[in-house]
């Protein structure tokens, strides 16, 4: 493994740490609700009505399905662009090489 | 920092959209005018939406107990100037207020002045800063992208201040108490972002080299330092 992707590596194990480690430490005492829905339910217990509702709200198992899908679309727009830009450089190398 | 349908009173809803409006109209003429003139950015600003794209779709959980999601929006204002990410922001948002039930449409100014116009004005200070204060391309996006995201939470802790003043503290004791919701949580993902950015720019230096020089980011390498960088 060269130094440039040992590199790399090592960024995303910085990542993933970043997240685990706590998730790890805290030994399932945390709910790990979000910080949206906190502010919601904090608004409502003071006694704030929402005056407007979704027009369309995702029920239980559907709700993650989507959010998966919006990563999914999102990671494939990004992975088809770097492997486009890539191929477009191993090309272009190998077109220098050949000249 | 999706603040939920129907949860700003009227008038904040209103004012709010009132002061997006202008930055993505802007922002969609930015990226008219940067597909028409340079094509070959098309390939980018797709990755600059797509990396907000995935980012604002994971949540993480972080030290403070709870989770929140990063936003991503610090890499497009970094590549092609804050305006793009307004529009780009925007749609993030409004396909999560429409399908996720996450955000919401009278909250969708609000929530755009956020995550599209002040998280990556932000991040692209940041970015310009270490920049002119000599720092090179990699530690400046993670200055950015740390900076967008953290802008981004501070700013929606602020407005909901704004429109939930406390009754004993006031406009001050209520950003203190928003800021601990969000701000807090919201540091490890923005550490994690600014590293997931220096990722994503380390695999451009090599393989997007000419828009990055076309785009200022880096200038333009001798012609004898091939091989070496890759």
């Amino acid at each position: 493994m060269n130094r440039r992707s040992l590199v790399d590596v090592l960024i995303v194990l910085a990542v993933v740490a970043l997240f685990a480690v706590p998730l790890l430490l805290d030994g399932g005492t945390s709910e790990y609700g979000g910080t949206d829905a906190a502010v919601t339910e904090d608004l409502e217990a003071a006694g704030y009505t929402p005056w407007f509702d979704s027009l369309f709200s995702p029920v239980g198992e559907v709700e993650s399905g989507l959010f998966a899908l919006q990563a999914a679309i999102g990671g494939m727009v990004l992975g088809y662009v770097l492997g486009r830009l890539r191929g477009r450089r191993l090309t272009q190398e190998t077109g220098d090489a050949a000249a | 920092m999706h603040i939920a349908e129907g949860f700003l009173p009227a008038p904040h809803a209103v004012g709010w959209t009132v002061a997006a409006a202008p930055f993505v109209v802007h922002g969609a003429r930015a990226v008219v005018k940067e597909v028409r003139e340079n094509p070959e950015s098309t390939l980018l600003l797709g990755a600059a939406g797509a990396f907000t794209f995935v980012l604002s779709a994971i949540k993480l959980p972080s030290v403070t107990g709870s989770s929140s999601h990063p936003t991503g929006t610090g890499a497009g204002a970094i590549l092609f100037r804050p305006p793009v990410m307004a529009l780009l922001g925007t749609v993030v948002l409004l396909f999560q207020a429409l399908l996720l039930a996450h955000g919401g449409l009278t909250t969708l100014g609000a929530n755009a002045f956020a995550f599209a116009v002040v998280g990556p004005w932000a991040g692209y200070g940041g970015y310009r800063l270490t920049r002119g204060l000599g720092g090179g391309l990699l530690p400046g996006v993670f200055v950015g992208m740390v900076l967008a995201d953290l802008a981004t939470y501070v700013t929606t802790s602020l407005q909901l201040a704004l429109a939930f003043p406390d009754a004993s503290t006031g406009l001050a004791g209520a950003a203190a108490k928003f800021l601990g919701v969000f701000a807090v949580t919201q540091i490890p993902l923005a550490i994690g972002e600014g590293l997931l950015g220096v990722l994503l720019f380390r695999v451009l230096t090599v393989n997007a080299r000419p828009e990055l020089e076309r785009l200022g980011l880096l200038s333009p390498a001798p012609v004898t330092a091939s091989g070496g960088a890759a």
